[in-house]
């Protein structure tokens, strides 16, 4: 009697720490908890044709949400009003936008035009097309659209930025451009009297 | 009766209790550097991708910040890998005829995806957030090591549940200000007879961090 209880005892002990001991394997294939039937980004898939976890959305997909906003607003989603570029930033310009504006500028566009916009970054020296500088008359008579255009569509050799460049980013970098632009090419006598005294007396 | 065993068996019977605890305790300890080892967790093992892509030359050498291909890293959960369009940005003009670039050109031309090999892939039960530690002053750095030393990617940590803990109990041995994140070498730039841990500290506090609570299972089994 009491050598059967000691038997089944004996089993239970033995399959508790089995089940102990395996509960961290993952035995069965393509049921693992690490590996589950689910996507996350850019991964790859057989759901699809072309392999992608992340489709595409088909042309003309009308966006909800945020981006419905952004698009409803034409100048500001495409610098244009009835299709002439617009010349004012519809967005608030303080000093917060403009240093969003140059950290944005440093990252996406400074490898090919430079920290200071004359077109000479890093990529440029190794050999990608010079693109204009910012602070000759023609680029600084653009309108503030243009720019956005610019960065929204591309231009020439240049790739649209649109897909890395937030709307709102895209005109903090333009309010950033024309602060370049005015350190560039500052008029003598709107400096303090202190600066102008210093310059005039290196010109001479 | 006769004596089924011999009088020795008494030693080898006390005996292989010995060396069975033995045994048990080197099989722990095998286990336990087995599980750490870098071919269990691929640490510092980089694997053939698809075209060679070099860090140290597009992020030491041409300058580029990480922000301008992994451009989610501030605001979502996963940092992204490029499209063909980032890597054609510049190699539409430049590099036009290297065919250590062939696989790129191919991939724009004919709209199939690049296939990279995956190195940092956490399970699937563990929940992971670029955005809050990049902007909490968790660097690039210091899970991914110096990447702009890299010619291929690696991975330099385990990714392990203790690597994660290690820090989410003392964040302030970690952080910095979150405007040096994408910067390489921070340590360098540090100056002599700072005390990092200090200003660690009021970081944590500065930027809201309630370190307690960061070791629940719920935060990152969720
Ligand atoms: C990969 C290099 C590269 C990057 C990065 C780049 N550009 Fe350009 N950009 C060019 C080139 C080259 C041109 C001239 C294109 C041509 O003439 O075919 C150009 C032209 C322009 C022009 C028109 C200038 C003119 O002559 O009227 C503007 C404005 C401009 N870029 C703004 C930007 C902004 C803003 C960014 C950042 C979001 C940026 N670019 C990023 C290469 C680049
Ligand atoms: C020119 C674009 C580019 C820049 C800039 C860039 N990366 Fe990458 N990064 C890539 C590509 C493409 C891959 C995938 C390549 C591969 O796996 O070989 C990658 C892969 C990685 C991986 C490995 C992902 C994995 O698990 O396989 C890490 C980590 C990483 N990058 C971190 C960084 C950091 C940190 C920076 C900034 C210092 C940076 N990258 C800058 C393009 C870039
Ligand atoms: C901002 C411009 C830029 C972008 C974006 C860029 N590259 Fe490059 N790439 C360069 C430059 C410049 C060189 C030449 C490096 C040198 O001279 O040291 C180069 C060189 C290369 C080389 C050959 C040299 C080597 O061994 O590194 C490969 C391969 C390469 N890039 C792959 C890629 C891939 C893949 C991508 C997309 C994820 C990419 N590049 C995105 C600018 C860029
Ligand atoms: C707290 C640690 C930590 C920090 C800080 C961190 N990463 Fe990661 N990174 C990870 C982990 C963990 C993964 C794997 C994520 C997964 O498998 O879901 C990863 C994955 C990646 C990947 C592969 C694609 C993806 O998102 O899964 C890239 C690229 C990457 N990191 C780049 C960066 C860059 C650039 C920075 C700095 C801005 C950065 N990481 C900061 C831990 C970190
Ligand atoms: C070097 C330090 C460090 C490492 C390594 C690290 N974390 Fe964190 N983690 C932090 C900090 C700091 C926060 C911000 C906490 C806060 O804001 O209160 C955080 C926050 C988080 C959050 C969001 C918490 C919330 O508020 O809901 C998750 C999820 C998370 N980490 C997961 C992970 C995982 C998974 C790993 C390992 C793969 C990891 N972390 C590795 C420092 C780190
Ligand atoms: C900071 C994030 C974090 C926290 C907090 C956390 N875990 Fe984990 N956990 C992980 C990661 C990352 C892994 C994946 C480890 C691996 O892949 O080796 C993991 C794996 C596990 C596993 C599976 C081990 C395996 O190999 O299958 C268990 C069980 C687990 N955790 C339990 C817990 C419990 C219980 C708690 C609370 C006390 C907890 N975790 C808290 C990040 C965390």
């Amino acid at each position: 009697m009491s050598k059967t209880v000691n038997k089944s005892l004996f089993g239970i002990t033995l399959l508790i720490f089995l089940a102990l001991l395996t509960s961290g394997c993952d035995l069965i294939p393509g049921r693992h908890m690490r590996d589950q039937p689910k996507l996350k980004p850019l991964a790859a898939s057989t759901l699809f044709d072309n392999r992608r976890a992340s489709q595409i959305p088909p042309a003309n997909t009308v966006p909800r949400g945020e981006w419905y906003e952004f698009m409803s607003d034409e100048p500001f989603y495409t610098g244009r009003q009835n299709g002439e570029f617009i010349d004012i930033i519809p967005i608030e310009v303080n000093r917060e936008v403009l240093l969003r504006g140059q950290e944005r500028f440093n990252i996406y566009c400074s490898p090919c035009h430079g920290l200071v916009g004359n077109g000479q970054g890093m990529v440029v020296q190794r050999g990608f097309k010079q693109p204009n500088s910012f602070h000759t008359d023609q680029v600084r008579s653009q309108p503030d659209g243009y720019f956005y255009d610019v960065m929204t569509n591309g231009f020439g050799v240049m790739y649209s930025y649109a897909a890395r460049v937030h709307p709102e980013d895209r005109w903090a970098i333009v309010a950033y451009i024309r602060a370049l632009q005015f350190s560039q090419n500052v008029p003598l006598d709107s400096l303090p009297t202190e600066d102008r005294q210093q310059i005039e007396s290196l010109v001479e | 009766m006769n004596q089924i065993f011999h009088p020795s068996a008494n030693v080898i019977a006390k005996a292989s209790i010995g060396v069975l605890i033995v045994l048990v305790g080197v099989l722990s300890v095998f286990l336990y550097f087995f599980v750490r080892s870098s071919w269990m967790t691929g640490v510092n093992i980089s694997e053939p991708q698809p075209v060679p892509f070099s860090h140290l030359h597009h992020v030491r050498q041409v300058g580029l910040d990480c922000r301008y291909c992994h451009t989610s890293v501030e605001e979502a959960a996963s940092a992204n890998i490029p499209p063909t369009e980032t890597c054609m940005t510049c190699h539409s003009q430049i590099w036009t005829d290297a065919p250590m670039l062939e696989p790129v050109r191919v991939s724009w031309r004919d709209n199939v995806s690049l296939e990279w090999e995956r190195l940092h892939d956490l399970a699937d039960f563990v929940y992971f957030n670029h955005s809050i530690h990049v902007n909490k002053g968790i660097g690039c750095e210091t899970c991914h090591g110096r990447v702009d030393n890299m010619a291929l990617p690696m991975k330099v940590n385990t990714l392990q549940m203790e690597w994660c803990l290690e820090c989410h109990r003392n964040p302030a041995k970690y952080i910095r200000p979150t405007d040096e994140v994408f910067t390489m070498g921070y340590a360098e730039t540090v100056p002599a007879g700072h005390d990092p841990l200090v200003e660690g500290h009021e970081l944590v506090a500065q930027y809201g961090i309630e370190v307690g609570r960061l070791d629940n299972c719920s935060i990152c089994h969720r």
